[in-house]
């Protein structure tokens, strides 16, 4: 009897979860009331490595760019407080309803690097790639899931128009000057961030539910942690990653 | 007795359901190519056969052999391919890739396949498309439209060369031609291999073709997976052929572009600029 009544009572929560959240998930359901905040600072512990100087001597406008500050790699960019700068932070599940975005994004090809290191941009969000050195550059994402292309860009030409359909973290690179890396990281989420120099982030209007955050560091992969918004609350969450200098 | 009978034919029944459905599943791709229709199914007999040790049992170009070949062999799952009448980022045709696997890829393992017969590539191909996903939800790309070939006059093969020295080709290839430009030691393919741009000096064939029209193609649609990205947002249909013309003229091969360039350097070599970076007489 006692058994009987424990299956009962959890089929009926199931049932409940599984009610609540087939209405969190469908989108259009009009605009999220302005909601709470998920922010926090994305830190590493251990010694990261240490990044490289670029000799960008086979470019010799780009060297000369350069030639007062030089330029390093930027696989991990360390910040005061052992800060990650360009850590890509975003919801990973519980996420209730984010529409496709519109705007379009810009990724400029300057003085022999992308900028920005890291961008994100939803399914099919424009991307706009302009070439502002005065040689050409050609754009090659390595992507797995998304078509793979590779197109040449000479100097001036007009921006090549991108999106990516897939969700993916996707590799890109210049072929003709190879210390050029950058990551085009494509999320269904619009809640998502890309952290500064301070390693910090901001997800803001989210509704009541409960969340997974993840962040993600293109050498030290991903680290998540579990949120629950109730209201409009600020929830602080720390993300730290394992630094190894290899 | 009697349960040992019945035991062998349950068990052999099993296997001929599950062979049977494995067989369905492979057939659902086919090819059309000039009247011939590949399946599948018999395409997976002959890859088996002959691709398996280098292309591996999963077409991820992990065979047996691959590890000791250079260039490896090409990774089917990935859905990227070389040799193109489409788009840079976008599937072959059947024909293209029934092209490619008849002429074999020149200065790599990969051999021709002509003593296969047109029955057997077509059904090569149709089981190649099993192997990635992009088959299923992609169709090929629709083939670039390329106008008739010019010509041949020096003027093309001058304005060649000056989209040789824009388009910065000589980066990779190098001035000459000879796959020794500034960026050639740096280069590495999707896989992050070494691999080094094509010397027009060596007068080998090309990676995909002999023909100016295949010579075309390259730079038009690019080699995917490769450095070689295409250009066919940058060079005007009609300039594609000027540029063919002065690459002809980079290999050592008695072509009619190579006797037209001769001939008009004997009397105006001193006109040219040389190629290169700015600065080196531009």
């Amino acid at each position: 009897m006692r058994i009987r009544d424990l299956l009962l009572l959890g089929g009926v929560a199931l049932l409940g979860t599984a009610m609540m959240a087939g209405r969190g998930g469908r989108g259009g359901r009009g605009a999220p009331a302005a909601g709470g905040t998920i922010s926090g600072k994305v830190t590493f512990t251990g010694t990261p490595p240490k990044m490289k100087p670029i000799d960008m001597a086979k470019e010799p406008f780009c060297a000369k760019e350069h030639a007062a500050a030089p330029v390093f790699t930027e696989n991990v960019v360390t910040g005061p407080g052992n800060s990650l700068r360009w850590v890509a932070v975003y919801i990973s599940a519980g996420d209730q309803g984010s529409s496709p975005a519109t705007e379009t994004v810009r990724l400029d090809q300057k003085n022999c690097q992308y900028i920005p290191h890291v961008l994100v941009v939803q399914p099919n969000q424009p991307l706009d790639i302009y070439n502002d050195d005065p040689h050409s550059h050609n754009i090659h994402p390595l992507a797995k899931v998304n078509p793979e292309w590779n197109k040449s860009q000479p100097a001036g030409a007009p921006p090549i128009h991108a999106k990516w359909e897939l969700p993916e973290f996707i590799p890109v690179k210049c072929n003709v000057h190879p210390w050029m890396h950058g990551w085009h990281v494509v999320l269904t989420t619009s809640h998502y961030a890309v952290t500064g120099e301070d390693g910090a982030f901001s997800l803001q209007g989210l509704p009541p539910g409960k969340y997974t955050v993840t962040a993600w560091q293109e050498q030290f992969g991903t680290q998540s942690q579990d949120v629950t918004i109730t209201g409009t609350e600020t929830k602080t969450i720390n993300l730290v990653f394992k630094a190894t200098p290899y | 007795m009697r349960l040992h009978t019945r035991f062998v034919a349950l068990v052999s029944g099993l296997g001929v359901l599950l062979y049977t459905a494995g067989a369905t599943v492979g057939s659902a791709q086919e090819t059309h190519i000039e009247g011939v229709t590949g399946h599948a199914a018999a395409g997976k007999k002959v890859y088996r056969r002959y691709c398996i040790l280098c292309h591996g049992p999963d077409g991820d170009g992990n065979g047996e052999n691959a590890q000791w070949i250079d260039p490896k062999p090409r990774d089917f799952t990935l859905g990227v391919f070389k040799c193109r009448s489409t788009p840079t980022g976008t599937l072959p045709t059947d024909e293209d890739l029934f092209n490619a696997m008849s002429r074999g890829f020149v200065t790599t393992n990969m051999p021709q396949w002509l003593p296969l017969s047109r029955q057997n590539r077509a059904d090569v191909v149709a089981f190649i498309k099993t192997f990635s996903p992009k088959w299923k939800t992609t169709k090929a790309g629709t083939p670039i439209t390329i106008p008739p070939e010019p010509t041949l006059t020096v003027e093309s093969i001058l304005h060649g060369r000056e989209l040789y020295q824009k388009m910065e080709c000589w980066k990779c290839h190098g001035a000459r031609g000879h796959g020794d430009g500034p960026s050639a030691a740096t280069l590495t393919d999707n896989k992050d291999l070494p691999i080094r741009p094509y010397d027009f000096s060596s007068g080998s064939r090309f990676m995909c073709g002999v023909t100016n029209r295949d010579l075309y193609k390259i730079f038009m649609t690019g080699l995917d997976g490769t450095p070689m990205p295409s250009f066919a947002d940058d060079i005007k249909p009609a300039d594609g052929w000027d540029l063919v013309h002065f690459l002809r003229t980079l290999q050592p091969l008695q072509t009619p572009e190579a006797a037209i360039w001769q001939a008009w350097l004997a009397s105006h070599a001193n006109e040219l600029k040389p190629i290169g970076p700015p600065g080196t007489g531009q």
